[in-house]
């Protein structure tokens, strides 16, 4: 079986990021990029089904403008064995994403497809649910465990109020939850190793995607700033406070 | 035009997320339906048809919709949504499971964690773990959007109900079966509607000490909150996780026991009326948030905050 692993660049979780001046997003010049979070435990995940022996193959893909080719390294790094660059402009909406993935799924017939559940910069949570509807094939959002046996995979959910157990057959749609592995760090060896590796640049017409616009972002501004709280000295003084200045308890 | 709403219920009753998401609805075009699906659910459409600002209660009741599974709920949405301009559900794993779904199907975009509602066509979301709020205007024909249930009040009961219309069941996909599902007990008020959240982090040290935790809870009617470390520890379940990652809650007080007050965290619950940070590190971040803060050893404190509540 094939594992197609969908991945996106983004700011570094560990940044604190700044609205730019102008209100139209946010500064993204000289700030540190990484492999968003969700996106290495699905690459993990991958890795590990071809550790066990059910996955032959793992591809990586990644759409965006070249310097996601450097994420898509990284993930060559981790044991993904080949990449796939589909070179656009960045900040495509979860839509167009799902329709350039659907693409490459009809050309590289995956078993399984491993998707971040969210990334950290829109923290949208669709592009999995989406592509899923695109290819009519069923979904398992927010894993935390991932099981394929013969032609089905059975996944474990994180729903509100606990964990959904889920059969799905094959070929599936899977976005994953923090808790289903700790994703590895890569090795030096494997770093340069993963230079040799094969990586495909294609275009959205070459697969036959328009990059459409549904929504536009008018204004992006900071959250209003919580007022200065104060220190208390004493147990004694935080009941007396949250009893008669909040009026809370 | 009109706006549906996909109610979100369990066990035969109305979630509470549902009662706020028809409320954030009220500015958005009339009449307002709600959709009812699942299995020998008619309980549920009855008391939809009570919530003050429902016009119409359509009821989808077929086996296929029992465990409310994505690949049959979104086709029985998407074939409804013709006459609609704008279809919201909360932004729960129920509603973020199922409406990018429906959007991908009716071929628009969808609006995610919605709130605050502009105009018709304009939102306000957070994005980037809640450090900043984007505007968004939508130009699809149908505004597919899933709302924040904290950031909005929830609609009240009315005492006429309104008409309950019968949806043809459909014919149910074999790609998805359900198998289980493990649900946390609890006496506690629900996390995400709860009016006071004690949560704990990873200054607990361990499981046994969450204890303390539970009893202050109890004692203010509160409900229990985790930081993503007191999770990832095996201290809570991961479904009581405030966060990005985890619940956003918004209760009137919030009180952050042992967390530092990472940004995930921070993402999840400053939105609280009332927070107050007890913590021994005078220089973490939560205390830049905290309305009160007290610096100290929580094994002192929570013992003598348990006793004076």
């Amino acid at each position: 079986m094939k594992v197609l692993v969908a991945i996106k660049r983004v700011v570094d979780p560990y940044v604190k990021i700044r609205v730019n001046r102008d209100g139209t997003g946010v500064e993204t010049n000289n700030v540190k990029m990484a492999m968003n979070p969700f996106c290495e435990i699905a690459v993990e995940e991958a890795v590990r089904l071809k550790e066990a022996g059910i996955a032959e193959e793992v591809v990586v893909v990644s759409a965006g403008d070249s310097l996601c080719q450097e994420q898509l390294r990284t993930a060559l790094a981790l044991g993904a064995d080949r990449a796939i660059h589909i070179d656009t402009e960045n900040n495509l909406e979860p839509l167009t994403v799902a329709k350039l993935l659907k693409a490459v799924m009809e050309k590289e017939q995956p078993g399984l497809v491993l998707l971040g559940k969210q990334s950290i910069d829109s923290d949208n949570n669709q592009v999995a649910q989406m592509l899923a509807a695109l290819t009519g094939r069923p979904q398992g959002t927010f894993a935390s465990k991932v099981v394929v046996e013969g032609d089905a995979v059975t996944v474990t959910r994180e729903v509100d109020g606990g964990l959904e157990t889920l059969a799905l057959k094959l070929p599936a749609i899977i976005s994953t939850d923090l808790r289903l592995n700790e994703p590895r760090y890569a090795s030096l060896p494997n770093i340069m190793k993963a230079k040799k590796k094969p990586m495909d640049s294609v275009q959205p017409a070459d697969l036959d995607v328009a990059i459409t616009r549904h929504q536009e972002i008018l204004s992006v501004s900071p959250p209003p700033e919580r007022a200065g709280g104060v220190q208390v000295a004493s147990v004694a003084e935080l009941v007396d406070k949250l009893k008669n200045e909040a009026k809370v308890i | 035009m009109a706006t549906l709403i996909i109610a979100a219920h369990h066990e035969q009753s109305v979630l509470p997320e549902t009662f706020r998401v028809i409320h954030a609805a009220q500015s958005l075009p009339k009449p307002v339906s709600v959709l009812v699906a699942g299995s020998g659910c008619s309980v549920v459409a009855e008391s939809v048809s009570r919530i003050s600002g429902v016009d119409e209660v359509l009821l989808a009741d077929d086996v296929a919709y029992q465990h409310q599974l994505p690949e049959n709920l979104a086709s029985l949405v998407a074939a409804q949504a013709g006459r609609f301009s704008h279809v919201l559900a909360p932004a729960t794993t129920f509603g973020k499971n199922l409406m990018p779904r429906v959007a991908a199907l009716l071929d628009v975009g969808q609006l995610s964690d919605v709130t605050a509602i502009e105009s018709e066509d304009t939102v306000i979301r957070p994005i980037y773990a809640g450090n900043a709020l984007a505007k968004v205007k939508s130009h699809d024909p149908i505004k597919v959007m899933t709302i924040r249930p904290p950031a909005f009040d929830p609609a009240p009961e009315q005492e006429t109900p309104v008409a309950i219309t019968s949806l043809d069941a459909a014919e149910p996909t074999d790609l998805s079966q359900f198998i289980s599902l493990a649900e946390t007990q609890s006496e506690r008020p629900d996390l995400s509607v709860a009016r006071v959240v004690i949560s704990g982090g990873r200054g607990l040290g361990d499981k046994e000490s969450f204890a303390l935790i539970e009893q202050l809870a109890d004692k203010l009617g509160g409900a229990i909150g985790a930081s993503r470390a007191a999770v990832d520890a095996g201290y809570v379940s991961n479904d009581l996780q405030v966060g990005q990652t985890g619940k956003i809650v918004a209760p009137e007080l919030y009180i952050a026991v042992g967390i530092s007050g990472a940004i995930q965290h921070l993402a999840g619950m400053k939105e609280s009326k009332v927070i107050v940070a007890i913590n021994s590190d005078p220089e973490a971040p939560i205390f830049q948030i905290a309305d009160y803060g007290l610096v100290g050893d929580l094994f002192d404190i929570l013992p003598q905050l348990i006793e004076a509540v």
